[in-house]
């Protein structure tokens, strides 16, 4: 039996190690039982694995010679390739981008575990100094460490499970998927994300739809109202699952009453605005609905706000709810 | 003499390599290397203040909400606003629940497989260990995750999701409490605290918080001789755990878990068996040994993050924080020493800071806490408000905000200039523990207590409990 499992290797480089943390949060079954069931052989992890040292070194090395059989290599964290690597060294001097490099070539399957190491996310914002990147994306643009090319052994591109964090249920659902090879080119959207989780948008299921039918808006986080026209919040545009999926048992951005800053993006954390404002042009946030024609967003809004009831307009601005819904009227006999 | 160059160390978070010297069998000295370098200090500069709320959780994944907390206290200065009180209630328990998870898993996950290897396949207990503490496979992984899940749906509730929320404001947080919501978490936290009291600690909570001496705690194993907590303590006495890892037996904290009526955990530097004020003016940044611009000490307000790889004396992207010119060792059991409890100061007066201790002081913080969310969840006022509105503009230039992380103190300086950041600097609990030599030649607080190990295999498992009982976060470490 053990021959069948998928043999993964988790390397960490750039980043938080919070996917990975998002990852112990898996629930029903917990993490290490959830992986023997979908046949997957955790070879090597950073923060659980019981080889350490030189083990864990040769163990690599192995892996990167093809001396051993590698099926999936997961990265958590960009790929540190500034000042010729020197931002992420091994105790062997080597650079971390040269041993994931070799790493990806020989592995069927190549996932990215989180926006920084798909596109190289919060690691490659501001001035990116340490040439921060993607596996085969900078930004959003095809590149990054391994060449917008790039296929692995197995015949995929990279597979970006991008968030910052990624919800368990992405990584373990796209690693299933791996393991039983039932995932297909087709299966990714144009950045390589899976589009069981991508083609939706954060805006689905959120708890503040009424709010954002009529354009009853929040002017503050932890207000009840829609955070789309003043707080920042980009969930029209995101593409995520998050809002029909709970985090951490029921949770999302929203419902922790703060905006989406759209972290399955590439260029997340450079918006090139406070986070917790919109930019506007003549009263209308600059970031619509990425399909939706801004003439009839902008009568569409102009019409919903004028017909918003007394009820949704007072508890937009309210941190809980404070005119109720009304009752339906009895029938008049 | 000869030298070895250790790594890479697993069940750290983030990356870690140690240069060991060693004559006579024994280790003459220790360097202790952060290897990676991203550079969040520059990636703040510019950015409007609030936005700090968005980038430094992602600084850590496993601190996450310590970092949003030290940056929403520094912002509460900046901006001349402090939460009220459902606003400090809540940030606690989303900040306690954090800190309780860092420590289970910092047990279950890091810690004790090193003692289901075959190094100790001799000891009489090896058996029962690897069948419940082997790495990823052992008895006790699988429950301690559905535990830690269940405890987790606390920040599903309170700040959306864990890791990287942004509930946490500077006038409070953005999540108000129902009085059903308070019904199920209160439901998740009896859940959490049943599995404690059965597979962690074998007695009720307070029976450990009670735990006042080394005769107690000697009785304790008597009383619960099942219990993972217990099966350590075993360990540790085989082992001799308590001669390890000594280091300068000076210990700093930070002002933790403020309510309305004070902080739960307050801030200090414990030395010499006597608790004295934490003097921040006393805290400087140096440099010396870091691949980064500059030398000696300054304060953290005028330190820049400049990286220099191909600097010669530098062996770290950490930089060696001191106080007073001293090196110092936060984390849990800095916190409880400051917090006057009497096991630990026993524990500490007799053989230091150690493997022993440190895990000590972990374990039985766990069982304060869980008491003390329990109180906090009590003591919403559910009509009132959770958040007091930010102000358009900072009130002053330049603030501190300081707090502890599961690992110990953590402090974020910022100054900011025409509405934007111009200064942001953090110094996180690890930086402060495996700090690089300082101008002086000082050793940080690792390298010293890995000084004096007798070794003569090099990968020998006490330098891993060494290393592993300060729980490291290397990611906070250079950040």
């Amino acid at each position: 039996m053990a021959s069948k499992n998928k043999r993964l290797l988790w390397l960490q480089s750039g980043g938080c190690g919070g996917c990975t943390l998002s990852l112990l949060n898996a629930e029903s079954p917990s993490l290490f039982t959830t992986l023997a069931d979908i046949g997957i052989e955790l070879i090597w992890h950073p923060s659980f694995a019981e080889q350490s040292l030189d083990e864990a070194m040769h163990l690599l090395q192995a892996l990167a010679d093809g001396r051993e059989p590698l099926d999936m290599l997961c990265l958590e964290g960009s790929v540190m390739t500034g000042a010729a690597g020197r931002f992420h060294l091994l105790p062997d001097g080597q650079s971390m981008s040269t041993l994931i490099e070799q790493l990806a070539r020989r592995a069927r399957q190549v996932i990215a575990v989180g926006t920084c190491a798909a596109y190289g996310g919060i690691s490659a914002a501001g001035d990116n100094l340490t040439g921060a990147t993607g596996l085969n994306h900078s930004g959003n643009h095809p590149g990054g460490l391994l060449g917008g090319d790039f296929h692995a052994a197995g015949g995929l591109p990279v597979v970006n499970i991008s968030g910052c964090p990624t919800h368990p249920g992405w990584v373990l659902e796209t690693l299933a998927l791996l393991a039983s090879d039932s995932l297909k080119a087709s299966d990714l959207d144009p950045l390589g994300r899976p589009r069981f989780y991508a083609d939706k948008l954060v805006h689905h299921g959120c708890d503040k739809n009424e709010f954002y039918e009529f354009k009853a808006s929040a002017t503050a986080p932890g207000q009840m109202g829609c955070l789309m026209e003043h707080v920042g919040c980009k969930g029209t545009q995101a593409h995520a699952d998050c809002n029909s999926r709970g985090w951490n048992g029921e949770g999302s951005c929203l419902t922790g009453g703060y905006p989406c800053i759209n972290c399955t993006a590439p260029d997340f954390a450079d918006p090139g605005h406070g986070f917790f404002s919109t930019p506007q042009v003549a009263g209308f946030p600059v970031g619509l609905p990425t399909d939706m024609p801004k003439a009839w967003f902008v009568a569409l809004a102009t019409l919903s706000k004028s017909a918003t009831p007394a009820r949704v307009r007072q508890n937009a601005t309210r941190d809980r709810l404070t005119v109720p819904p009304s009752l339906p009227k009895k029938n008049k006999a | 003499m000869s030298r070895r160059i250790l790594g890479p160390f697993n069940r750290v978070e983030g990356d870690l390599n140690i240069t060991l010297d060693f004559a006579d069998g024994k280790v003459s000295a220790a360097r202790v290397t952060a290897p990676l370098f991203r550079g969040f200090e520059r990636i703040l500069l510019g950015r409007e203040p609030l936005d700090a709320l968005a980038i430094v959780p992602r600084i850590c994944g496993i601190c996450s909400v310590s970092q949003s907390v030290a940056a929403a206290n520094a912002l509460s200065a900046l901006y001349g606003i402090s939460p009220p009180p459902n606003g400090l209630h809540v940030r606690n328990l989303i900040h306690a629940v954090e800190n309780v998870a860092d420590h289970l898993s910092h047990f279950y996950l890091f810690f004790m497989p090193d003692f289901a290897r075959t190094d100790y396949q001799s000891q009489p207990w090896h058996a029962e260990v690897l069948s419940r503490f082997q790495a990823q496979r052992g008895s006790a992984v699988a429950p301690m995750l559905e535990a830690r899940a269940i405890l987790m749906r606390f920040m599903g509730s309170l700040a959306g999701h864990w890791p990287h929320t942004l509930c946490l404001q500077p006038g409070g947080v953005t999540k108000v409490v129902s009085a059903a919501e308070r019904v199920r978490l209160q439901q998740w936290l009896r859940s959490f605290r049943r599995y404690l009291e059965q597979h962690t600690f074998g007695l009720p909570l307070e029976a450990i918080a009670a735990l006042d001496s080394p005769a107690a705690l000697a009785h304790y194993r008597a009383q619960a001789p099942k219990s993972d907590f217990t099966c350590f303590l075993n360990i540790a006495d085989s082992l001799q755990l308590h001669t390890l890892g000594r280091s300068y037996d000076r210990f700093i904290a930070a002002d933790a878990y403020t309510a309305p009526d004070g902080c739960w955990s307050p801030a200090g530097l414990w030395q010499d068996g006597s608790r004295q004020p934490l003097a921040l003016d006393d805290i400087s940044e140096d440099n010396h040994s870091s691949w980064l611009a500059g030398e000696g000490p300054s304060t953290p307000l005028h330190t820049d993050t400049v990286p220099l790889p191909d600097k010669a004396e530098g062996y770290s992207w950490s930089k060696a924080p001191r106080i007073a010119g001293t090196a110092a060792e936060t984390g849990a059991l800095a916190r409880g020493l400051l917090r006057g409890e009497s096991l630990l100061q026993s524990l500490v007066q007799a053989h230091g800071g150690n493997v022993l201790s440190r895990v000590v002081a972990r374990l039985t913080e766990v069982a304060r806490i869980v008491p003390q969310m329990e109180q906090g969840l009590a003591a919403l006022q559910l009509d009132d408000v959770f958040q007091l509105a930010t102000p358009t503009q900072p009130q002053h230039s330049q603030a501190i905000g300081l707090t502890e992380a599961a690992r110990g103190m953590l402090g974020h300086w910022v100054a900011v200039d025409a509405g934007r950041i111009s200064r942001y600097q953090i110094i996180a609990p690890t930086t402060w523990n495996f700090s690089p030599r300082d101008s002086q030649g000082l050793p940080g607080p690792l390298e010293k207590a890995l000084e004096g190990v007798e070794a003569s295999d090099p990968q020998a498992l006490q330098v891993q409990h060494i290393v592993r009982s300060f729980d490291p976060c290397q990611v906070c470490t250079t950040h």
